[in-house]
């Protein structure tokens, strides 16, 4: 069967979504990173509760510790923006909204992502 | 031509519609995990809050411990260890998928009730290590 698709829609390679593959993969590449990095967040949430704040800022101005919680920060937010993205694509039907919607979300992402990282500067440099 | 259904009244069950179908194991996990992933997002901008909190000395670390040791504020934290649990606990799942594993009806069912089990377990769990004051090990 002869296919209709154009010669250029099929070097493109990128289907119906105009997207490709691209978000599937990503999605899927932060979570298999978000594995070890969660493991280590939540041993390290529980090893700081009832600590006080002089400890936090000893555990987390420690380079391989303030490293890791940037990863897992910007991992965690990097993940969360191509959740978000999904249910936006799922439920906002008019493109107007979607538009808004999607570039609210990324504000959010890339502030949280910003504020995460001064933190963790600002800790480490106290 | 078909009638708009919408117009002629007579309104017919689109796809998906969750007061029609007979709720089922897969589907509910299905749900859990795009509802948990909203939840941790919401958890996310705590995060940096807490994070800031630090950063900010003692006072500021004081202004959110007000917040988090409050019973909503413990209440929340379950919330987040439980949606934390499920997510991480489905993700694999996920994967699994992915590689093309576990997509037979009845193991997905079942692997979809022991992410159901296992994410109450670790959140139960985690309250209990900690409530049994096993927990600040980073002191």
């Amino acid at each position: 069967m002869k296919s209709a698709q154009t010669p250029l829609h099929k070097v493109q390679g990128l289907g119906a979504a105009h997207s490709g593959t691209g978000h599937f993969w990503r999605e899927r590449v932060t979570a298999v990173a978000l594995i070890p990095l969660s493991l280590w967040f939540a041993f390290v949430m529980l090893g700081l509760v009832d600590t006080n704040e002089v400890i936090m800022v000893q555990f987390l101005a420690h380079p391989w510790n303030a490293l890791l919680m940037a990863a897992f920060a910007v991992t965690s937010l990097y993940h969360m923006s191509l959740g978000l993205q999904v249910v936006i694509d799922d439920y906002v039907h008019t493109a107007g909204m979607k538009i808004v919607l999607l570039f609210l979300v990324r504000c959010v992402v890339i502030a949280t992502i910003a504020t995460c990282v001064f933190a963790l500067i600002r800790i480490a440099s106290v | 031509m078909a009638d708009n259904p919408q117009i002629s009244g007579h309104v017919r069950p689109l796809s998906p519609h969750l007061t029609i179908w007979r709720w089922q194991v897969t589907m509910l996990s299905s749900i859990m995990h795009r509802a948990t992933g909203m939840a941790l997002s919401a958890g996310a901008i705590v995060l940096a809050w807490w994070l800031v909190s630090i950063s900010n000395g003692p006072e500021g670390y004081d202004s959110f411990m007000i917040y988090a040791a409050m019973p909503l504020g413990l209440v929340v934290l379950f919330g987040f260890t439980w949606s934390f649990a499920f997510h991480f606990c489905n993700g694999i799942r996920h994967l699994f998928w992915d590689l093309g594993y576990g997509f037979d009806k009845h193991v997905a069912t079942r692997t979809g009730l022991l992410v159901f089990a296992l994410s109450f377990l670790i959140a139960i769990g985690v309250f209990a290590f900690v409530w049994t004051g096993h927990a600040g090990y980073l002191r």
